[in-house]
């Protein structure tokens, strides 16, 4: 903890509007654990589109299958470093492999991230890459040689019936991906969603809410991803994938709003002993971040947006324009649904009898600038994940069109 | 194994089965009520009525746990409600030193005071959520937090209904009050029923009929906070109103 905090707490203890207990005055869960599940959202939610292109076997979005395979990775090797950082203790992290106490819900944390990292993730990225790791290392030299040698487990079978094996690999890995990717962040819901002294957080709804929320973060990610990253790299952007990504998109969009809107509607209809100082925290506290932010902005805009795009039947680089708005927008309205939930679930007191502070602090660890840093670093990651296995790159064993060999 | 030692083992059974048959013997005889086999089980008892808000058990925890001085780190706290002839119920925390500004005498309807402390519930969800199992429940019905084992999650914070809990700044582990746990295994009481000038705080073994927490519920209507929760709260309360949560 920082001394900082200990020193701001009369300032905070001032603003508390009617009651709280003592202790209640410092919130207890940051900004870090706000990037937290908004980090493994992305990660479920890429997976969940590349899942798309192999069990549905969905063409269009091919292009984006090896794109979404790495931002999944790169995310979820940041995932953890929020929690890291936010422990007292981190040192004792683990401890909750050693000896977890698995009545706990965060206790299943390592079990379901090391599950997903080392048996979905990396054994399906291998299977899909192993063939070109190989070719690469053939025609290159230098440290890069060594690199995707060792990667490919220094295996050396080009054959069509190993790349037959590979491709049935990736399939069965896809299936058993879909519920670990449904398992990481709807475990990531359950976590805040079990804690029954909490009625912001309470909801048997919660897991489903997080989930879909995730693969909305996540397809938008991959769009916007796609859109940068193919400019970039001298591309073109393939306007069938990204309708059909921003199909996915919409209709996710849809399903998400449609949860979250049966969840509001419960709790105002059940209006049970919380609801006075929720409703009062919705439209005092949280209205930017929720009512404004959240709703207007990140969701029901980009709605609109794509609604108007599919009616209207926009030209080409309208289509990218009002995609790329959706999308941002989209990012925006998750992080503050994060924010929402988290931060939210602590500005009211469980005496239900007045509001909390939450003042994020700028440059301590638990600061506004590590938080920027966390959600900067997986992007790092990803360049460096894209120099070493480049998604676009085109097979290098590929056979030349008819137009090279004239 | 040789003959002595076979011996020896033959006749340590014979013994254990006569003692045995003594005992049961012993007990027909004389038609002693069973021994009393509950187990221990610690809890507190507090009357609402009797406490006049001084505050000296919330001071004497702090001394005597090496609780922070900021009065935003507490293991123990006396909330103060007032109800005005409007309806309008205000709440605050007593602090010691304390000038209190509050309405005027007449429009007050009541007024009262209500101590606060972890609950040691029977069925706590600070130990079901805590992934390490550093907060437990001892045999005798305390829960308590191994400060060598928590890694500062602050999950158990988060799930505790009662505000009980709250992050050491100095250990960086959760800390929360342990009915004195190193006083009362030596037959002492905690430091705030010790302290208390009204014996509004009573403590007791929850299964003795000799103890003083049995006779408050014997003579007093109890009642635990949140019941709805399904904590089983091992502090009972007398005299509380529907306003306490």
């Amino acid at each position: 903890m920082n001394p900082q905090i200990v020193e701001a707490l009369p300032d905070l203890a001032s603003r508390v509007t009617g009651f709280a207990y003592p202790n209640e005055i410092e919130i207890h869960w940051s900004i870090l654990i706000v990037v937290y599940p908004y980090l493994t959202g992305l990660v479920a939610g890429a997976f969940i589109l590349a899942s798309l292109v192999k069990v549905f076997n969905i063409k269009e979005v091919q292009p984006a299958y090896r794109l979404a395979l790495l931002t999944a990775l790169a995310f979820l090797l940041i995932a953890p470093l929020p929690l890291l950082l936010h422990l007292g203790h981190p040192e004792r992290s683990f401890e909750i492999f050693l000896t977890p106490q698995l009545r706990s819900a965060m206790a299943v944390f390592g079990f379901v991230y090391a599950w997903y990292l080392m048996v979905v993730l990396l054994i399906e990225i291998w299977f899909e890459y192993r063939r070109d790791l190989i070719v690469w290392s053939q025609s290159e030299k230098g440290p890069m040689r060594w690199i995707h040698r060792v990667l490919a487990l220094f295996s050396k079978d080009v054959s069509d019936e190993a790349v037959a094996v590979d491709k049935r690999g990736v399939k069965f890995i896809t299936v058993l991906g879909i519920p670990s990717a449904f398992l990481l962040h709807g475990y990531v819901g359950f976590i805040f969603g079990s804690i029954k002294a909490n009625p912001w957080w309470s909801s048997v709804l919660m897991p489903i809410v997080f989930l879909m929320s995730a693969i909305v973060s996540g397809i938008a990610l991959v769009i916007l991803l796609y859109m940068v990253v193919l400019p970039l790299m001298g591309r073109k952007i393939d306007m069938a994938c990204l309708d059909r990504m921003a199909s996915f998109l919409f209709y996710a969009v849809i399903v998400d709003f449609t949860l979250e809107a049966l969840d509001f509607t419960h709790r105002l209809y059940e209006s049970e002993e919380s609801i006075k100082i929720l409703a009062e925290m919705v439209m005092g506290k949280l209205f930017i971040s929720l009512v404004v932010v959240q709703v207007l902005l990140g969701m029901i805009l980009p709605l609109v947006l794509m609604i108007l795009t599919k009616l209207l039947n926009f030209q080409e680089d309208l289509r990218k324009l009002t995609i790329f708005a959706s999308v941002v927008l989209i990012q925006l309205g998750i992080f503050s649904t994060r924010w929402n939930v988290v931060i939210g679930g602590q500005l009211f007191s469980k005496s239900f009898r007045g509001l909390t502070t939450y003042k994020m602090e700028l440059t301590g660890l638990e600061g506004f600038f590590t938080a920027l840093v966390l959600l900067v670093l997986p992007f790092v990651v990803l360049a460096v994940l894209f120099k070493i296995l480049p998604p676009l790159a085109p097979l290098p064993a590929a056979d030349p069109g008819p137009a090279s060999r004239t | 194994m040789d003959r002595r030692e076979a011996v020896r083992q033959v006749a340590t059974w014979f013994g254990a089965i006569f003692a045995g048959l003594g005992v049961c013997g012993a007990s027909a005889e004389t038609s002693a009520p069973a021994p009393r086999t509950r187990p221990r089980s610690y809890g507190m008892g507090v009357d609402v009525d009797k406490c006049i808000g001084c505050g000296q058990c919330a001071a004497a925890c702090k001394t005597e746990n090496g609780v922070p001085p900021e009065p935003h780190y507490v293991r123990t706290w006396v909330e103060r409600y007032v109800e005005t002839t409007d309806g309008a119920v205000s709440v605050e925390t007593i602090q010691p030193s304390q000038t209190r500004e509050h309405a005027a005498e007449k429009d007050i309807l009541r007024s009262f005071f209500v101590p606060k402390l972890c609950n040691h519930c029977a069925n706590p969800p600070c130990v079901q959520v805590c992934p390490v199992g550093a907060t437990f429940s001892t045999e005798d019905g305390a829960v308590l937090v191994d400060s060598a084992r928590c890694i500062g999650c602050r999950y158990c914070i988060q799930a505790c209904p009662y505000g009980a809990r709250y992050l050491h700044p100095a250990t960086k582990t959760a800390d929360k009050c342990t009915f004195c746990y190193h006083r009362i295994k030596k037959d002492l009481l905690p430091a705030c029923v010790e302290v208390c000038p009204t014996q509004a705080r009573v403590f007791g073994n929850l299964n003795s009929p000799a103890s003083p927490l049995t006779r408050l519920r014997r003579m007093r209507k109890t009642f635990v906070l949140k019941p709805g929760l399904n904590t089983e709260p091992k502090v009972l309360y007398a005299g509380i109103d529907g306003e306490v949560r």
